[in-house]
């Protein structure tokens, strides 16, 4: 199907002086209820300056189709909900402008790989965030409560300062090929998760955090391909990350 | 709600609504605070870290205008204080851009390093977003929808309040949703780790032990049939207009009419609006007839919500005859302490015929350590 339309007259300021462009999504569509498989859809749209590929995806879900369905929330890269294959590419669908995007041929937009999908874009996350509990996200320390803050000094807060990032968007671990063939395997995110505490100087979970990564289908399984460093919308230097957990492992000591 | 907002897509006061259909006042609903650093046209929040590190709002004169509305505090003078000189400053015809509808935050004379240390997001959202380098390049900015600081009454024990002194037993509510009223008209910025850290504690431990002592109860016949027949019905109903669309005309009318400058004028349109979307609301359809991630009926309830908190706020506003913290009435600059120093308790009725409407009652203020004084800056 394709649906050419004309959009109304702008109505957000034009702030960076961007014209509008004709812009036409190759959306991957999957309704459990009617279809038996994926099906490709297109839709040519005219969009203006900055726009980003939420907005289309808005544009064609309040003016043309409303059966279309993603997952979306902050609209500018804080809550993790967007995280699409793009282009072939594991993105955020709210950070990622149509204007730095080849126009001259169609987008494509399809789930993320490797959850099942459960209805067009919008995956089922539950074994992502199974992966990410089973290492004990959350600070672990023994004794009576202290009486007052527990301080660090600056530069042991620097130490897992890039991990700290995470919004868990799984554009990392579902951009993994071991992921793909794989699902058993925790995958990056999880790693980039205990890294935050293992690396955390209040925290004193890590000997045990770091005992179920050493499991068969924690951290050996990565292969350095890189994948979820290009991936991540955070900038987290994830592979580096999943490097600095198996020294860990090696030397026990962080 | 608001057209211009930092908040989420899925903040759609559900919360509140829910509470407030079932008879839970709503406390305080007129006082709304808008941020006055949005990223223009996109209302995306730049921190008030910004203008603490020492950048500058201009118009479009290059002027630092709040030298001259706040001659001491200047850019960090309080939220609202702020956000209705910038929109002055638009309104009076010193905007920049285009369609001069923004002011600009000038971050030019720090040091580039400095804002990469201080202020990563801010950059980051500026070139992202608008293209912007604000290490060379003024940022466009203007007041966008931020925090509400009304809602479901509570004591300071977290428990709900069903009317001015009656506590609903086992019902508790913290954080955004509540008002306890610990923001007063005006929260100050970073308090909401108040609301969740202090309240949502007592909140969650009240829960828990009245949930261990409290007798079972006897369920009425299909306590769910309500819910389902809301969903149902708007699901089923075939070829109506589409909620985007009544969204959009919701979230104009409140920004053109019940945003940082109100009156009774603006007031009485946003209502009259806001009756004629309910009427709209009620032949409203979507197309998505499916029951598994109906994002589409999903909206669709949420818009109802966001109709009924609307329509909560702007009858307070109007009722609100003065100009206090957030709320600023054009028609009543000061603050009137003798006749409106008092709580506003929003009720949501119900027509024989099924229409909703507001009924206001009144709350007195508690005053204890702090008399209230004017406020200069
Ligand atoms: C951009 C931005 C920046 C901010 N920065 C600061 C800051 O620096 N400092 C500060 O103190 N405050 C800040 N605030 C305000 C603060 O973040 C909020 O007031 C606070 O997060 C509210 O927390 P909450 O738990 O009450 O509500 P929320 O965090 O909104 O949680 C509500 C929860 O309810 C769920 N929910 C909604 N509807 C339903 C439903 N129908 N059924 C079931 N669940 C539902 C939602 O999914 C959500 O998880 C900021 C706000 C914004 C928007
Ligand atoms: S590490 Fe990056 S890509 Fe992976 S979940 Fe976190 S933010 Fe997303
Ligand atoms: S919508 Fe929140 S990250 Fe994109």
């Amino acid at each position: 199907m394709t649906l050419t339309t004309e959009a109304p007259a702008q109505e957000t300021p034009d702030a960076g002086g961007i014209p509008s462009f004709q812009v036409t999504l190759r959306l991957r569509r999957f309704n459990p209820e009617s279809d038996t498989e994926a099906r490709w859809e297109d839709h040519t749209l005219t969009m203006h300056g900055t726009d980003r590929v939420l907005d289309a995806l808005h544009k064609i879900k309040w003016e043309y189709d409303g059966s279309l369905t993603f997952r979306r929330s902050c609209a500018h890269g804080i809550c993790g909900s967007d995280a699409m294959r793009i282009n072939g590419r594991n993105r955020l669908a709210c950070k990622t402008l149509l204007k730095d995007l080849p126009l001259d041929k169609p987008i494509s937009v399809e789930p993320i790989k490797g959850l099942a999908v459960l209805k067009d874009l919008v995956v089922d996350m539950e074994p992502f965030y199974e992966a990410y509990k089973s290492i004990m996200p959350f600070l672990v320390t023994s004794g009576n409560d202290p009486s007052r803050e527990r301080r660090q000094s600056p530069e042991e807060r620097e130490r897992f300062d890039d991990t700290t990032k995470c919004i868990l968007c799984a554009a990392c671990t579902t951009s993994c090929p071991v992921y793909w063939s794989d699902g058993q395997y925790f995958g990056p995110q999880a790693i980039v998760g205990a890294h935050r505490f293992i690396f955390d100087s209040r925290d004193e979970g890590s000997e045990e955090r770091l005992e179920i990564l050493n499991d068969r289908e924690g951290v050996w399984r990565c292969r350095t391909t890189f994948n979820c460093t290009d991936a991540c919308p955070r900038g987290i230097e994830v592979t580096k990350a999943i490097q600095e957990v198996k020294q860990a492992l090696l030397f026990r000591r962080v | 709600m608001y057209k211009t907002t930092s908040n989420a897509h899925t903040l759609t006061g559900d919360g509140m609504a829910i509470a407030y259909r079932r008879g839970v006042p709503l406390e305080d609903m007129e006082f709304f605070q808008f941020h006055p650093t949005g990223l223009a046209g996109l209302g995306i929040l730049l921190s008030e870290a910004a203008r603490g590190e020492g950048a500058i709002l201009r118009n479009s004169d290059g002027e630092r205008f709040m030298e001259r509305y706040a001659p001491t505090l200047k850019d960090l003078a309080p939220r609202d204080v702020v956000a209705r000189a910038m929109a002055n400053e638009v309104r009076e015809g010193r905007g920049s851009g285009p369609n001069k509808d923004y002011v600009l935050l000038d971050l030019t004379h720090l040091e580039p390093a400095h804002i990469d240390a201080k202020l990563p997001d801010i950059t980051e959202f500026a070139r992202t977003y608008l293209g912007i380098e604000p290490y060379t390049e003024p940022v466009p900015v203007f007041p966008t929808a931020h925090y509400a600081m009304g809602g479901i009454p509570t004591t300071v024990e977290t428990e709900v309040l069903a009317d001015n002194e009656r506590v609903l037993p086992g019902m508790y509510a913290a954080g955004e949703v509540a008002c306890v009223s610990v923001h007063g008209a005006n929260r100050l910025g970073t308090n909401s780790l108040l609301d969740i850290n202090v309240f949502g504690r007592r909140a969650g431990i009240a829960a828990a032990a009245f949930a261990a002592k409290a007798p079972w109860v006897e369920l009425p016949e299909s306590p769910e049939a309500e819910t389902v027949a809301m969903l149902e019905g708007m699901r089923d109903r075939q070829d109506g207009e589409r909620v985007a669309d009544i969204r959009r005309a919701l979230q104009e009318t409140m920004d053109a009419n019940a945003q940082v400058f109100r009156s009774e004028a603006t007031l009485k349109q946003a209502l009259a609006d806001i009756a004629g979307l309910r009427e709209r609301y009620g032949r409203a359809s979507v197309q998505d007839k499916g029951k598994r991630f109906n994002t589409d009926l999903l909206e669709g309830i949420e818009l109802g919500f966001l109709l009924d908190l609307a329509e909560a706020i702007v009858t307070g506003a109007l009722e609100r005859k003065e100009s206090r913290g957030g709320h600023f009435r054009e028609d009543y600059q000061n603050r009137d302490d003798v006749n409106y120093m008092r709580h506003t308790m929003a009720y949501r009725t119900e027509s024989s015929e099924g229409s909703a409407g507001v009924r206001l009652d009144f709350k007195p203020v508690v005053i204890t350590r702090y008399q209230p004084m004017e406020r200069k800056f």
